[in-house]
């Protein structure tokens, strides 16, 4: 059996091992499951968020980059769940446009604004760029359009362009550095970039030592994919 | 339709901090309590046990421990004549929800007042004169002294088992201690965090340049500790997922380790969790409590008569039941008349980035209150005549965390997506160190609370809103510390440093600090405040409200070892007084 094939046995038992755990706590400790299927995007749409990632965080000789790290796979579930949906936070309108200092006013949920705003790019990209997509374009392009969309500068038709880089570079940022438990952090890459042990929640025999580094590799709250190897 | 109960002794609202001391104090005097929760059920072993806790996603992005805006928000603005909008997210300030409250994700600084701070006006007005005030400024004196709270503050502190280093012990100032703190009756009940390196410098640097460095008294243990309850909290392990975390090892005092174990074994107490107050009832003379009526988690109403009630909830939520139950006059900021939602305050928050290339500092290696501290600069430690305010502010290298969503620091100017970003944050992660100053905030006539006219909750209630900006005697309190704070952040020898001074205007988005306070003031006279030294309402005896909607203006301190006291001082009055003879206690 292929490793890979073994990490996903291994994500399914430890999401039935969350619905006991649930049932016998409540909804309280319930730890976030791990979502088997890529549930939100289109293949279309995958495929332009795949192409983003990889340049907002590229692959470089030391470390994966966004889309090797799982960063687009992280986002499609996050926008399948809860979040995708701001199940927790006030939609209530009116929606009045305000300061910057009162915070974001949108009645966009995450998922609405990625499918409007992709919608949006998807007819920018071809009509700018002889009917190509995003992820067609040399990467050179697709930074253009990055920091065109970053600085305000570059109109999508019909969607936020600012609005929707802020959404993405914050959610890419959070699947290179989230546990992976989430999809993203694939291989604890990010955390293996900056030198973050995980979840090993016990320091007191480190806190001491100065200026010296950690000798420890991370682990995450699955444990670390050495340990699911076969024996 | 609303159903009665049968009614009950005492009625709590809000079961965290001060309504977990509130139940432990009254069920020891042998009343019968309902304590009522919005909020889940949450304790250690189930809801954020070391295999779920540490979790930065769920808890310090999503803020699975915070109160969804979807149940209540406020709305914003900062002046009078703006139009409010909703908190959609939570930003600024992040408030609890459940079991514990905030005293659940909350960091652990444990800080008194100084004696100074409870005189404010009469103490600047002696040292500076009457014109030193600004006229718009509602700063008041505390009705109720450092002396006077000592004990309280004292078991506060050994009811957590707070960690730290007495400054002034009866009078005599204690080397490595803040020997600008009130004096103590006794030492805390635990030593000192071990310090890492990140603190250990700043401090060197700080103690070089003639200041007074000591160890942040935290609620972060430094070792297993009993309490006076009998209940046992375990060591602090440096996990660094602590404040917006609950914590797996027992080891953060919180409402869940000091008297929850507790509370669970009092028959006398009855919990509703998932339920949400509505509103006080008061008889048709509007000066008594009769109960509650709250909405349980099915959408039934019911009603809870009760003797006494216990305003025990999150500040903003205090503030609003009063105003949702015709409770006080409501302040009026034209004409500067009512005493509900007067003299809001927060904090005033800058902070200081270095970075190094030959030093490493394992910033994952952290708790809530790991930190060295200056207080050179607060209170009344130096002349701020010369500046021009009132105030000042504690200064910090604090090894909270190194989590990293959010903590990636990169010098100014590296690109925030990309090769550069990415060669960065490998660079820097582990080669950088941020340094606070955390201000005190003024009360002033155009920083208030009210009902807003438009936004409803859940319920169809009016929201809170909140109309606040920083007082200019605030921004340059902030600028001074600044300045200092950087100064100490040069002599720690760093290759880059990136000062960031706080302006204004407010803005609602970017996480500063929790500590909100005031809008049901305590004080003196009911002019100028809702509640009198003993936490009881003015106008309604049976009514106590606690927490930090008592402080008339907020100092730079980190307000729960003061919320602490004064819940345990309320409660002392109420069963060594009041229940002998219910009424007025002032």
């Amino acid at each position: 059996m292929r490793p890979e094939a073994l990490r996903r046995r291994d994500l399914l038992a430890s999401s039935a091992m969350a619905l006991v755990l649930a049932a016998c706590a409540g909804p309280a400790s319930l730890p976030p499951p791990a979502a088997e299927a890529a549930p939100f995007f289109t293949a279309e749409e995958a495929a332009t968020i795949a192409a983003a990632v990889d340049r907002l965080i590229p692959p470089d000789a030391a470390t994966p980059g966004g889309r090797e790290a799982g960063c687009a796979d992280f986002i499609d579930r996050q926008l399948a769940g809860p979040y995708g949906r701001s199940a927790d936070l006030y939609m209530r309108p009116p929606f009045a446009e305000g300061i910057p200092q009162q915070g974001p006013q949108s009645p966009l949920t995450p998922a609405r604004r990625y499918r409007q705003a992709l919608a949006a790019l998807a007819t920018y990209c071809r009509n700018a760029y002889a009917g190509q997509e995003f992820a067609q374009l040399p990467p050179a392009e697709q930074d253009r359009i990055l920091r065109g969309l970053e600085a305000g500068s570059l109109h999508l038709p019909g969607a936020n362009g600012h609005a929707f880089f802020e959404l993405l570079l914050a959610n890419t940022m959070e699947g290179f550095f989230a546990d992976p438990i989430y999809g993203g952090n694939r291989d604890m890459a990010g955390w293996r970039m900056v030198g973050f042990p995980g979840t090993r929640y016990d320091y007191r025999d480190y806190v001491a030592l100065h200026n010296q580094p950690y000798p420890l590799p991370p682990v995450g709250l699955a444990g670390r994919p050495a340990w699911h190897q076969p024996a | 339709m609303t159903r009665r109960l049968a009614p009950t002794d005492a009625v709590i609202i809000g079961f965290g901090w001060t309504g977990m001391i509130m139940a432990e104090a009254l069920t020891a005097a042998g009343l019968r309590v309902v304590a009522i929760e919005r909020g889940p059920m949450r304790d250690t072993a189930q809801s954020f046990p070391p295999a779920t806790a540490p979790d930065e996603l769920r808890y310090a992005i999503r803020g699975d421990m915070l109160l969804p805006t979807a149940e209540e928000t406020i709305t914003f603005r900062n002046h009078l004549d703006q139009h409010a909008l909703p908190v959609r997210k939570w930003g600024s300030f992040l408030p609890g929800s459940g079991v514990g409250g905030s005293g659940v994700h909350w960091n652990g600084h444990t800080w008194r007042l100084r004696p100074e701070d409870f005189a404010l006006r009469s103490a600047t007005i002696a040292r500076y004169g009457r014109h030193f005030i600004p006229p718009d400024m509602t700063i008041q004196d505390w009705p109720v002294s450092y002396a006077e709270l000592e004990p309280f503050y004292d078991g506060f502190e050994y009811l957590c088992g707070t960690s730290g280093q007495a400054g002034n012990l009866r009078g005599a100032i204690q080397p490595g201690g803040n020997p600008f703190e009130g004096p103590r009756a006794r030492g805390y009940p635990t030593p000192p965090l071990t310090m890492p390196y990140g603190p250990t410098l700043f401090a060197e640097a700080a103690a070089g340049m003639g200041y007074h460095p000591f160890p942040l008294p935290t609620g972060n243990l430094s070792q297993p500790y009993t309490n006076p309850h009998g209940v046992v909290l375990g060591q602090c392990s440096y996990c660094g997922f602590c404040e917006r975390f609950g914590c797996g090892n027992y080891a953060k005092a919180s409402p869940q380790t000091t008297l929850l174990p507790v509370l669970t074994r009092r028959p006398a107490l009855s919990l509703r969790t998932g339920c949400e107050v509505l509103r006080i009832v008061t008889d048709s003379t509007g000066k008594r409590a009769t109960g509650v009526v709250y909405v349980d988690d099915k959408g039934e109403e019911w009603e809870q008569p009760a003797e006494l009630v216990l305003l025990c909830a999150f500040m903003l939520d205090n503030v609003r039941l009063l105003l949702l139950s015709g409770i006080g006059a409501p302040y009026e900021p034209r004409a500067g008349t009512g005493v509900v939602g007067r003299n809001y305050a927060y904090q005033t928050v800058s902070a200081v980035q270095l970075f190094f290339e030959d030093k490493i500092f394992n910033p994952f290696i952290g708790a809530g209150g790991l930190g060295m501290v200056v207080d050179d600069f607060n209170g009344d430690s130096f002349d701020h005549g010369p500046a021009g305010f009132i105030g000042g502010a504690w200064l910090t290298q604090l090894a909270s965390n190194g989590r990293p969503i959010l903590a990636r620091p990169t010098p100014p100017g590296t690109p925030r997506w990309g090769a550069a970003w990415k060669a960065a944050t490998a660079h820097y992660y582990n080669r950088s160190l941020g340094l606070v100053a955390s201000g005190s905030s003024s009360s002033h006539r155009g920083a208030f609370l009210d009902l807003d006219p438009g936004y409803t909750d859940r319920h169809g209630r009016p929201l809170m809103r909140m109309t606040f900006d920083f007082h200019p005697n605030d921004l340059r309190m902030s600028e001074y510390v600044t300045d200092r704070l950087a100064g100490i952040g040069r002599a720690m020898g760093p290759s880059r440093m990136a000062v960031f001074k706080r302006h204004a205007p407010y803005d609602i988005r970017p996480y500063q600090t929790t500590h909100v306070v005031g809008g049901a003031a305590m004080g003196a006279h009911p002019e100028t405040s809702v509640v009198n030294r003993y936490l009881q309402s003015w106008d309604v005896s049976n009514l106590f409200v606690l927490g930090g909607s008592a402080f008339p203006q907020n100092s730079s301190y980190n307000p729960t070892g003061t919320i602490g006291a004064l819940a345990l001082w309320a409660a002392s009055a109420i069963t060594g007084h009041y229940l002998r003879a219910p009424g007025p206690l002032a």
